[in-house]
C-alpha cells in the first residue's frame, strides 16, 4: 500500500487529477482555489501529466471549454471558488444536459457581498439545483479519494453526468495533512480510460445542444432528473469497489456516536471534525449527543437519511449559508422536506453558523446542542438561529 | 508562416466550385436571409472535415429544431457568449487525445460561429481569450448588424443612424447614436495569422477566404456581411444587391490581414455615394441629408485609414520601382 505523505490538500487535489490522467484542464485562478491550478500547471509543464492546460480568460469560458473538450471525448477537469462558480452559473446548468462528465472541485468560499475570500457554503448552495452530482469532503484524504471516485462515477455509461467535489476553502485547501496518494497505475485499476458514448466526429456527425421546443423541453428535463436520481446506485457501488481496492470506505451519510442519542448534529464538510470533538466532550459529561454528516448532497440520499434518523429525538442542523428570505439554511430546509411524511420524524432545529470564514468552535457546537435539547423538551424552538453573531 | 501554410492553396473559380453542401435544405431561415447564404458559402469552401461550435442566435435556431437538424457535420451549441471558448475546448481536447494516441491523428477544422451580438458584444471576451491563446480554429462572425433573433435590437455593430427596436428614431434621437464597432481590427490587434472581411455578393472572394482561413494553422477570423431583410426593412430579393452596394460604396470594404499585412481584396475605383446603399433600406428611411453627409464623411475617413494600412507595404514596394 502507498505511504502517507504530508501534503497541502490543494496539491493533493492536483495529484489526484494527475493520477486520473486527465486530458484537458481549462481553469481560471481564484482564491482559494489557486494552489490547485498552480500545481496542475507545474505538473503539465514538467511533463508529469500529459494534458492541455488551458489558461482561459474567465470561469465562464473555463466551463464552456470543459464542455467542448468533453464533447470530443477528453477527460476534463476544472476547479473554482465562489465568484468563479457564480460567473459559470449559466454554463453549469448546460453541462449535465449535454451529458458531459466533467469533474470540478470547488474550494468553497463565501459569495460577495461584502466581498469575502473565506470559507462557507454559499457558493455551492447557489448551484444546488444545477443537475450535477455533488459530494462534500471532510478532510484531505477524502478530497483525494472523492476526486478519483468522481471520474469513475461521472464517466459511467449509466450516468454520464458532471460531478462536483466540495472542499472547504482554506480550512481544507490550504492545510497540510497526511494523505495517502494513489499513483496513476494504482488508480488505473479503478478508473479505466474514458469511453464516451457520443462525440463530435466528422465521421459520424451528431447535432448536440439543439433547441428545446415546448413539446420536448419537459421530457429533456425529466431525463436529466431521472438519470441524476438513478446515479445513486452507481455512486454507492463505486464507493464499495473503492473500499475493496484501497481499504477506505465511504457512504452517502456518515454517522458518529448516534446510538441512543437524544440530539444529533448534522454537518457538511470540514467542520465535522470540530463537531466530533464537541460530541466526544459532551458524551464524556453524559450528554447523549451524536453526529451525522452528508457526504452525498445531490442526488439527495432520501432513503439513507430516513433510515439514519430512526430513533433520534432531535436534529440540530448546521447550515453554512443563508437562504435569504426562506428563514433558514438550505440544508435544514432540505432535511425538513425529506422528513415530511416519513414514518419516523425527529424534531428539527436549524442553526446557521460559520459564514465568510468565521470559525465554528467546539463551544459553539455545544451551544447548539444545548439549545436543541432545550427546544426538544419544550416541543418547539425558533424557526432558525444564527450562532456566533457578535454583540457589537 | 502563414504563407507556408498557404503554399498549396488553390483558388476556387467559377468552374471549380465545390459541390459539397454542409447545410441541408429545409432549414427555417427567412426568405432572402443573407446570413444563411454567407454561412452556406463559407461552409461549402471548408467542406465536411470540420466540427462547428455555434453561439445562440438566428443560425442556431433555424438549423437545430430537434428532432430535425440541417447540419451534416458535427455541431454543438452551448450558449450565446461562448462559441469561441467551446471551440477552444474542442480543439484542445482533440489535441490532447491525438497526442496520447487515443484519437487518430488528423487535421480537422474547428469552427466557431456567432452573430454580431455574440461577437462584438457579449462574446468578445471569449473571442479575445481564444484568439490570444492561439487555438487552431476559424471564427466566423455573421454580421447582420443587430440582435435579429430576439427582434431587431441594436448591438455595437449596428451602424450609425439605423433604426432598431432599441435605437428608435424619435424627437431626441436619429436612431443608433454610435458608430459601428470595428471587430476585424480588434481581431487583427491580437496579431493572429489571418483576418478577412467578405460579402456574399462576391462569393468567390468569400469562399476563397474561408478556404484560406481553414488551411491556416492558428486562429483565423472571418467577418461576413449578412444582410437581414427582416431587420433592415429590405426587400428579400435585394440581399445580394445590397451586399454588393455595401462594398461599392465602401461601407463594407473587402480586405484581408495576413500576418498583420492589410490587403484590400476588392478595390473600388469610383465608389458610389453611401446614399444609394442607405435608401434601399427602411432602417435608414428617417435619415435627413445632414446625417447622410455625416455618414459619407465617416465612411470616407474609415476607408482612407484602411487604404493607409494597406498602402504601407504597397507604397514601399511601388517606390522601389520609381
Amino acid at each position: 500500500m502507498p505511504k502517507k505523505v504530508g501534503i497541502e490538500v490543494s496539491l493533493a487535489v492536483s495529484e489526484a487529477v494527475c493520477a486520473a490522467d486527465v486530458d484537458v484542464i481549462p481553469a481560471y485562478p481564484v482564491t482559494p482555489q489557486t494552489h490547485i491550478v498552480e500545481h496542475l500547471s507545474e505538473l503539465v509543464a514538467d511533463g508529469e501529466l500529459d494534458a492541455e492546460f488551458m489558461p482561459v480568460e474567465s470561469e465562464h469560458s473555463a466551463m464552456s471549454a470543459c464542455i467542448g473538450a468533453a464533447a470530443v471525448g477528453a477527460r476534463t477537469f476544472t476547479a473554482t471558488s465562489a465568484p468563479g462558480l457564480a460567473l459559470m452559473h449559466e454554463i453549469v446548468f448546460i453541462a449535465p444536459s449535454l451529458r458531459t462528465p466533467i469533474v470540478m472541485v470547488i474550494a468553497n468560499r463565501a459569495l460577495s457581498g461584502p466581498i469575502s475570500i473565506w470559507n462557507d457554503h454559499s457558493d455551492i448552495m447557489a448551484q444546488r439545483d444545477c443537475g450535477w452530482i455533488q459530494t462534500f469532503a471532510e478532510n484531505g484524504q477524502e478530497v483525494f479519494d472523492l476526486i478519483i471516485h468522481a471520474f469513475r462515477v461521472a464517466e459511467d455509461p449509466e450516468v454520464l453526468l458532471p460531478m462536483i467535489v466540495n472542499m472547504d476553502g482554506f480550512t481544507l485547501s490550504h492545510v497540510i495533512e497526511p494523505i495517502e496518494l494513489l499513483s496513476a497505475s494504482e488508480v488505473s485499476q479503478y478508473l479505466k480510460p474514458f469511453e464516451p458514448q457520443l462525440v463530435l466526429d466528422p465521421k459520424n456527425p451528431v447535432t448536440m445542444g439543439p433547441v428545446g421546443v415546448p413539446e420536448l423541453y419537459t421530457e429533456a428535463r425529466q431525463q436529466a432528473e431521472s438519470v441524476l436520481n438513478g446515479s445513486k446506485k452507481v455512486i454507492v457501488r463505486a464507493w464499495k469497489e473503492f473500499a475493496k481496492l484501497y481499504g477506505r470506505s465511504y457512504k452517502p451519510i456518515e454517522t458518529y456516536r448516534t446510538e441512543g442519542a437524544e440530539v444529533v448534529l448534522m454537518t457538511m464538510g470540514s467542520v465535522t471534525e470540530t463537531a466530533m470533538t464537541a460530541v466526544d466532550r459532551m458524551r464524556e459529561k453524559g450528554i447523549e449527543v451524536g453526529l451525522m454528516r452528508f457526504r452525498l448532497w445531490r442526488p439527495f440520499p432520501h432513503e439513507e437519511f430516513r433510515r439514519a434518523v430512526r430513533g433520534i429525538k432531535a436534529l440540530a442542523v448546521v447550515d453554512r449559508a443563508i437562504s435569504f428570505g426562506a428563514q433558514g439554511g438550505p440544508v435544514c430546509s432540505k432535511v425538513k422536506s425529506a422528513l415530511y411524511g416519513a414514518p419516523y420524524q425527529p424534531q428539527v432545529f436549524g442553526f446557521i453558523s460559520g459564514l465568510g470564514g468565521r470559525d465554528i468552535t467546539v463551544e459553539m457546537f455545544k451551544q447548539m446542542v444545548k439549545k436543541a435539547i432545550r427546544y426538544a423538551k419544550k416541543g418547539e424552538g425558533p424557526v432558525y438561529e444564527l450562532i456566533g453573531v457578535r454583540e457589537r | 508562416m502563414t504563407e507556408t501554410a498557404l503554399r498549396d492553396f488553390k483558388k476556387f473559380t467559377r468552374e471549380s466550385l465545390p459541390r459539397v453542401e454542409v447545410l441541408a435544405q429545409g432549414h427555417r431561415a427567412c426568405q432572402g436571409c443573407g446570413e444563411i447564404l454567407a454561412l452556406r458559402m463559407a461552409l461549402k469552401a471548408m467542406g465536411k472535415n470540420i466540427i462547428v461550435a455555434s453561439a445562440t442566435g438566428c443560425m442556431e435556431i433555424v438549423t437545430s429544431s430537434y428532432p430535425q437538424t440541417a447540419w451534416e457535420v458535427p455541431w454543438i451549441h452551448v450558449a450565446f457568449e461562448n462559441a469561441a471558448a467551446v471551440a477552444s475546448g474542442i480543439e484542445s481536447g482533440r489535441k490532447a487525445l491525438m497526442r496520447k494516441g487515443r484519437l487518430r491523428k488528423q487535421r480537422i477544422t474547428v469552427v466557431a460561429m456567432a452573430g454580431d451580438g455574440g461577437t462584438a458584444d457579449i462574446g468578445i471576451q471569449a473571442l479575445s481569450g481564444a484568439l490570444e491563446r492561439g487555438h487552431d480554429f476559424v471564427y466566423i462572425c455573421l454580421d447582420n448588424e443587430a440582435y435579429m433573433n430576439t427582434g431587431i435590437q441594436r448591438s455595437s455593430a449596428t451602424p450609425y443612424g439605423a433604426m432598431t427596436t432599441t435605437s428608435p428614431p424619435g424627437k431626441l434621437s436619429i436612431g443608433q447614436r454610435t458608430w459601428k464597432k470595428n471587430v476585424p481590427a480588434i481581431a487583427a490587434a491580437h496579431t493572429i495569422p489571418y483576418v478577412a472581411t467578405a460579402s456574399p455578393a462576391y462569393y468567390l472572394d468569400l469562399m476563397n477566404k474561408a478556404k484560406k482561413a481553414a488551411m491556416i494553422k492558428g486562429p483565423a477570423y472571418l467577418h461576413l456581411f449578412s444582410p437581414c431583410p427582416t431587420g433592415w426593412r429590405l426587400a428579400p430579393e435585394r440581399t445580394v444587391e445590397i451586399s454588393r452596394l455595401a462594398v461599392q460604396t465602401n461601407v463594407f470594404p473587402l480586405y484581408e490581414v495576413v500576418d498583420g499585412r492589410y490587403i484590400i481584396t476588392k478595390k473600388i475605383k469610383r465608389p458610389k455615394p453611401v446614399e444609394e446603399y442607405l435608401k434601399l433600406q427602411g432602417r435608414f428611411r428617417h435619415l435627413d441629408n445632414k446625417t447622410i453627409r455625416q455618414i459619407q464623411v465617416r465612411v470616407d475617413k474609415e476607408y482612407d485609414l484602411l487604404v493607409q494600412k494597406a498602402g504601407l507595404t504597397e507604397t514601399q514596394e511601388e517606390s522601389k520601382h520609381n
